[in-house]
């Protein structure tokens, strides 16, 4: 499955100034490993103990991955993934 | 005592005091470290803080500007007000109400707001932008009124008409979204990320936080230079309830304030309270939900600050309580028949859950209780709606004495 992934402009220094990367994958888990094959420097900033550091949203679609199945959360061809820090309210 | 970085709060790795808030290497939150405060006299700061004007701004040596603004809307120096016939409902000695619907937009964002606002003049910017759940959209839009800046207010297309109306007045930008809060929080980090703008709660969320800092100063500095025993404060976000506590560890730390943190109680609606599921659960981090709340000031399902103020009630020994929507009514009917103040919903979950602890026994008769009433009753009319009937008679001093007989018999 091809999937568009959103790179918020806090990681873009690791992606070298990209602001969207196409990658494979079935799950977001895979997306997301795909991403740290491409830019290794990713994994560091936003995983942590083979999650996602607790800052770190990512949403498919618009929808938090937390309101579906987390990392397993499947994927299909054409979505986009989207990776936010969170923020505070209002 | 000037500020001197934005520091990560998970890794501490330091940034400039410039419009960023999230750390480049982990991801976490920026805040703003001063520079150190040993050695300085607290009796000469405690002078010039007296001489101060009367807004938040007699607290700038505690804020992250490089100097007050000039001509722009006051905020805070709002009412502490002694509820001694709440105080009786409960049997308890002293309770406070701090009373930030005295403020120009009617709740405590103006705070947070004058701060930002102030910092994001002094990197140049131009434009100033919020996402909100309409007190904040009130105060963006009067403060850049007010500062002569174009402004963008980003809001849920449900929120409650008068908060609306008390927007667009203003002459903002103003963008319903049809989606929750967190659906526009998550639009406006985007749109953050393409335009150059001071989103107050996002790109400036390190200054506009620390505005909150201004509740505790404030409540101190009323109480005689001295602390509550318990703190009760609502949380959205958590940012309010925990800089809250940093504004009393500030002025602890400066040696204006003798004594230990207050006991800190949070207060959420039951059908927006992650922070309190986590707490009742002993999690560390917070689960995000769909909010279904009246009190939609609240209604925050995924809270930034949500591990940090589960931190801080543990450490004083506090509580993160949840209360219904039947609650937070009676909450507001609660205050406003002891005390004279109407408050909106955010203040009706406070008072409900100051109620809950007081009749489950959890605060000692002489403790004095400190309660943060954020908003204003007018903002959220719908909830008084039904509450109540007005006698309707003809204009006739028989009619009125009837219809007076008769309330006096059903009561």
């Amino acid at each position: 499955m091809a999937v568009t992934v959103k790179i918020p402009t806090q990681l873009r220094q690791a992606t070298g100034g990209e602001a969207t990367a196409q990658v494979e994958g079935s799950t977001v888990g895979e997306v997301l490993d795909s991403l740290y094959e491409r830019f290794g420097e990713l994994r560091s900033r936003i995983a942590e103990d083979g999650g996602l550091r607790r800052f770190v949203n990512v949403y498919v679609g618009g929808e938090d991955i937390r309101f579906m199945d987390g990392l397993d959360t499947a994927v299909s061809d054409g979505d986009e993934v989207t990776i936010l820090p969170a923020v505070a309210g209002g | 005592m000037p500020p001197e970085s934005l520091r990560c709060k998970e890794c501490h790795t330091t940034y400039a005091l410039d419009a960023r808030y999230v750390c480049e290497q982990c991801f976490g939150p920026l805040e703003v470290a001063y520079a150190s405060r040993a050695g300085v006299d607290p009796e000469a700061l405690k002078r010039r803080i007296q001489a101060g004007p009367h807004s938040l701004w007699r607290y700038s040596d505690f804020l992250p500007v490089q100097a007050p603004p000039r001509g722009t809307l006051p905020a805070g120096w709002t009412p502490l007000l002694r509820a001694d016939r709440l105080a009786d409902e409960f049997g308890l000695d002293e309770v406070w109400i701090k009373n930030d619907a005295a403020n120009p937009t009617h709740s405590f964002k103006d705070r947070v707001v004058s701060v930002a606002l102030a910092r994001a003049r002094e990197l140049g910017f131009t434009t100033i932008a919020c996402a909100s759940t309409g007190n904040l959209a009130n105060a963006v839009a009067a403060h850049a009124a007010a500062a002569g800046l174009a402004s963008y207010v980003f809001i849920p297309s449900d929120l409650e008409e008068q908060k609306v109306l008390a927007t667009g007045i203003y002459g903002t930008n103003l963008v319903a979204v049809r989606g929750n809060y967190d659906d526009v929080n998550r639009l406006c980090t985007e749109v953050s990320g393409e335009h150059d703008w001071a989103f107050v709660n996002i790109n400036m969320r390190p200054y506009y936080a620390e505005g909150s800092k201004t509740l505790a100063f404030e409540t101190a500095e009323q109480l005689g230079f001295e602390l509550p025993d318990r703190v009760v404060a609502p949380i959205a976000s958590g940012s309010l309830f925990t800089k809250i506590a940093r504004g009393f560890e500030e002025w602890l730390e400066v040696g204006l304030l003798q004594g230990e943190l207050p006991i800190f109680n949070g207060a959420q609606a039951t059908g927006c309270s992650p922070v309190a599921t986590a707490f009742a659960a002993g999690r560390d981090f917070c689960q995000p939900v769909k909010p279904n709340t009246i009190a939609k000031s609240l209604a925050i399902g995924n809270p930034a600050d949500g591990p940090y103020a589960l931190d801080l009630a543990r450490r004083t020994q506090g509580t993160i309580e949840s209360v219904s929507d039947d609650e937070i009514r009676e909450g507001i009917k609660l205050l406003a028949r002891t005390t004279g103040i109407f408050t909106e919903t955010a203040g009706g979950v406070t008072t409900a859950v100051l109620a809950k602890l007081a009749r489950a026994g959890q605060i000692d008769r002489e403790e004095r209780v400190v309660v943060y009433i954020t908003g204003e009753g007018l903002k959220t009319l719908d909830v008084a709606r039904g509450t109540f009937e007005a006698w309707e008679i003809d204009p006739t001093l028989a009619a009125f004495e009837h219809a007076n007989e008769r309330a006096v018999s059903v009561a």
